[in-house]
């Protein structure tokens, strides 16, 4: 076989499935151009914060963190970014505030299970717990927000028409957000700190025998990947909802640990996931447009949940995730 | 100070090292100079470990003054090793297996174009005239976890001298070689002595101290017992300075009493892990009371063959005959059961149940029978007593029964395989590599077990790469190369030099 049905055959599943989500989106909008748009458009916007959560979760695990507790890291900056948002009436002071936040959560998950060898998987479910509790707790009603943050048309490319207003006709941290898929791939792949997260990741006592800090890199690495989940919060509150909710992640940062793992720890993989998780969301709401179903919305409802199945059966194959992941590091 | 070649390229002073209530140095001094192959010779458990990694910064002496190029130092981390030019190859890999060749060199080290990002087209170039230089060649785009032992360990090497190490620790470097593997390393480090590299060598093969050495230290029980010249002894020598004692380096053995044939394998084949054919045909016959010994280059079916027989591995075709039992087919516990008794080559793999506890090991291949369960119900007292028995009847070091298996010494797991797997009454025992990376008191002690298996009659078929153990212990020797036999005889037919040449290239035709 020549390399390019090789190719061909090895990626079936992938492109298998990018057909059938092109076919079944023209179907339902049966080429209408409006409803084609909304329907890609809504995938943008629910696999935004799943993005940014694989994100978050891939610095961790890259370098032998599991971080559990990125649902709790992004409902506790949503809170806070809401709050500093509405107290000063300025949304990018709140966007900073949720960032803040973010890291801070991820620095407590480090001390907990670099500094203090905690296990990791209840380390991140006290970041959870902890913010749950605390975010219903502190929430008053009456607090508002100036407004959502700014939809930004990026010249002559938000025209070109279903793609232009998909891609180019958006609110900053959508934007951002894929702007950070192929930074965080250089980074990763490119760069020294990139490999060094990787040695620390798969080997960390022969990453300590060549002089690289364990505990040094294992920090960084999760207040890095808490900015980003801070950013997911803020999106949530100040970009997506344009207020808080009680619990308003609702899974959400689980979800980004299953996007990372169907991604392979991959930034580019966990983009194609997000969006195929955010397309089975909005697919649903297509089905309802329609009326198709509706006396059984329950199986409607079913979809997402039915195609993540097929498709990690059938797609994902054998994922082999960072191997010192999950043990906490002691030089003896 | 008059400083020449006289200043040691390291040198340990009065070193001492406790952890707890053990002393693992005690008023160690030790110097090597430059250019020298220094060995570092002793007992696991001796302190050599515990030294070097003092050298090397990852332990901090209690007591004691550290001296690198006549300069006294402190270190902290094997990041201060480093920078001062000190390279350790450990004898387990610190190599991440999922990255590439290059990736492992550099990392800590890495060549950049700006700000943190890397240039790797420089580091390939940077591997491979290094590799050249010293007749180290690696592929340097080759992913780590797919290249073989043996390369895996040049790479260990590489990456020291990339760091352009004045002086080279080597952790028992030749415990995971081939014979031929092993004689290359050997020669790369007179190599880099010629350069003026301090090489200090650590191991318990005498073999290599007396083929390789400038220079012997000799350590027992945390101390220094002797720094001699290898020329000035000889093997023995070294053996009794090293245990304390006079030790048997050839047991001594009768003749054979072979009896009926035990294990006949006829036409067998098999396929690796790659599903390509690793046992091709392969037909032996072992008698009661002799001991066949197979030898032969790693990978070349070995494996495959002993997972074949013990029922770890499929067969594709030819049968397996125990006596006039069948056993290709049948399960590892229905093959245990009819008497074949396993030690594998991986002892902690496929061995022993690390964190479980010595006494659960000892009982791993019976736990299920009686008297050590009764209906489905575990019998600690029974397991216990045997256990203890089994403790002192082969003389197993462990602070008790109720230890986890895994903070044995290498010699004392294999005590409790062979505890376990000679206790119940075998026909056959398989022995894969059995004195593997132990040492050289229970060398002595497997061996002796090997010769006494076979005076009582059991059919044992040794699979080693020693070839110096194959050549001892067998009564019969068959020379094992891609897949099949290749010669099979009476040990005493055979040379050294012959044996070599077949497991190379499968003829004695040069």
């Amino acid at each position: 076989m020549s390399t390019i049905t090789t190719t061909l055959y090895q990626r079936r599943w992938l492109i298998f499935t990018v057909v059938a989500i092109i076919g079944f989106t023209l179907f339902t909008g049966e080429f209408k151009e409006a409803q084609t748009t909304a329907i890609l458009a809504s995938t943008l916007r629910q696999s935004t914060p799943l993005l940014l959560g694989a994100l978050c979760g891939m610095l961790g695990e890259r370098s032998g963190v599991i971080n559990i507790g990125i649902e709790g890291q992004m409902l506790m900056s949503a809170f806070t970014g809401f709050m500093v948002a509405a107290e000063t009436q300025n949304l990018l002071l709140g966007v900073l505030a949720g960032i803040a936040t973010g890291m801070l959560m991820g620095a407590s998950l480090a001390g907990l299970s670099v500094s203090l060898q905690g296990d990791q998987i209840i380390a991140g479910t006290v970041l959870n717990i902890a913010a749950l509790g605390v975010t219903s707790f502190f929430f008053q009603q009456g607090y508002t927000l100036p407004g959502k943050t700014p939809m930004i048309d990026l010249w002559f490319l938000s025209d070109i028409p279903v793609l232009g207003r998909v891609f180019f006709s958006n609110r900053p941290i959508t934007y951002l957000s894929l702007l950070l898929v192929p930074t965080v791939w250089y980074a990763l792949f490119r760069t020294t700190w990139g490999l060094r997260t990787r040695a620390v990741g798969e080997h960390p006592s022969a990453a300590e025998t060549v002089g690289i800090s364990v505990a040094k890199m294992r920090y960084l690495n999760l207040i890095l990947g808490g900015a980003i989940a801070g950013l997911a919060g803020a999106y949530l509150s100040l970009e997506a909802v344009g207020s808080f909710e009680r619990n308003m992640t609702n899974g959400k940062g689980f979800v980004a640990l299953a996007v990372m793992i169907f991604g392979r720890w991959n930034p580019v993989g966990a983009w194609g996931a997000a969006l195929l998780f955010g397309y089975t969301n909005a697919i649903q709401t297509q089905f309802q447009f329609r009326g198709w179903f509706t006396d059984h919305p329950q199986f409607v409802g079913m979809i997402p949940f039915v195609v993540t199945i097929i498709v990690l059966a059938g797609v994902v194959g054998r994922a082999r995730p960072p191997a010192a992941i999950g043990q906490p590091y002691s030089r003896e | 100070m008059n400083e020449n070649q006289t200043t040691p390229a390291i040198e340990a002073i009065s070193v001492t090292k406790r952890f707890g209530p053990i002393v693992a140095n005690e008023n160690v001094s030790f110097r090597v100079e430059k250019g020298q192959i220094h060995a570092l010779l002793g007992e696991n458990g001796a302190g050599k470990s515990t030294l070097v990694n003092i050298l090397f910064g990852l332990y901090h002496a209690d007591q004691g003054e550290i001296y690198i190029a006549g300069e006294k130092v402190e270190m902290n981390s094997p990041h201060d090793a480093i920078d001062r030019h000190i390279g350790m190859v450990h004898q387990h890999f610190q190599l991440v297996p999922v990255l590439s060749v290059t990736e492992n060199i550099v990392l800590g080290h890495e060549p950049t174009k700006k700000r943190g990002i890397l240039d790797l087209e420089k580091a390939y170039a940077e591997v491979e005239a290094l590799g050249k230089r010293y007749g180290l060649e690696v592929d340097p785009r080759a992913i780590v976890e797919d290249l073989p032992i043996g390369t895996q360990q040049r790479v260990e090497i590489l990456r020291s001298l990339y760091r352009k190490a004045d002086v080279l620790i080597l952790d028992e470097p030749t415990a995971v070689l081939t014979p031929q593997e092993t004689d290359h390393l050997l020669e790369v480090l007179r190599g880099l002595a010629a350069e003026g590299v301090a090489i200090i060598f650590i191991t318990h093969k005498l073999r290599e101290v007396m083929a390789v050495a400038d220079h012997v230290t000799v350590m027992r029980r945390g101390k220094v017992v002797g720094a001699i010249d290898p020329s000035e002894t000889d093997q023995a020598g070294l053996a009794e300075m090293m245990v304390g004692r006079s030790v048997v380096l050839r047991i001594a053995k009768g003749e054979a009493k072979a009896g009926a044939p035990v294990l006949t394998i006829d036409s067998l084949s098999a396929l690796d892990d790659r599903a390509q054919t690793a046992v091709d045909g392969l037909c032996l016959t072992v008698h009661a009371g002799e001991i066949f010994g197979i030898a032969g280059v790693e990978g070349n079916g070995q494996r495959e063959l002993v997972e074949a027989i013990t029922g770890l591995r499929k067969t594709i075709s030819g049968s397996i005959m125990l006596e006039d039992t069948e056993l290709a087919g049948s399960s590892p516990r229905e093959i245990s059961e009819q008497g074949v008794a396993h030690v594998p080559e991986d002892r902690e793999k496929h061995g022993l149940v690390g964190p479980h506890s010595v006494a659960d090991n000892l009982v791993l291949n019976r736990y299920f029978k009686a008297p050590f369960a009764r209906r489905g119900i575990r019998q600690t007292g029974a397991i216990n007593a045997e256990a203890q028995k089994l403790v002192d009847q082969y003389d197993v070091r462990t602070a008790s029964i109720n230890s986890p298996v895994r903070t044995l010494s290498g010699g004392n797991k294999q005590k409790v395989i062979a505890a376990r797997e000679l206790s119940q009454n075998a026909k056959l025992l398989v022995a894969a590599q059995p004195t593997r990376g132990i040492d050289v008191g229970s060398i002595e002690f497997v061996h002796q077990q090997l010769v006494d298996q076979r005076d009582d009659g059991i059919a044992v078929l040794l699979v080693s790469a020693e070839l110096d153990e194959i050549m001892s212990l067998s009564d019969r020797i068959g020379v094992i190369y891609q897949g099949r036999l290749v010669a099979i005889g009476k040990a005493e037919d055979f040379t050294r030099n012959q044996i070599g040449q077949l497991m190379a290239s499968g003829s004695t035709d040069a």
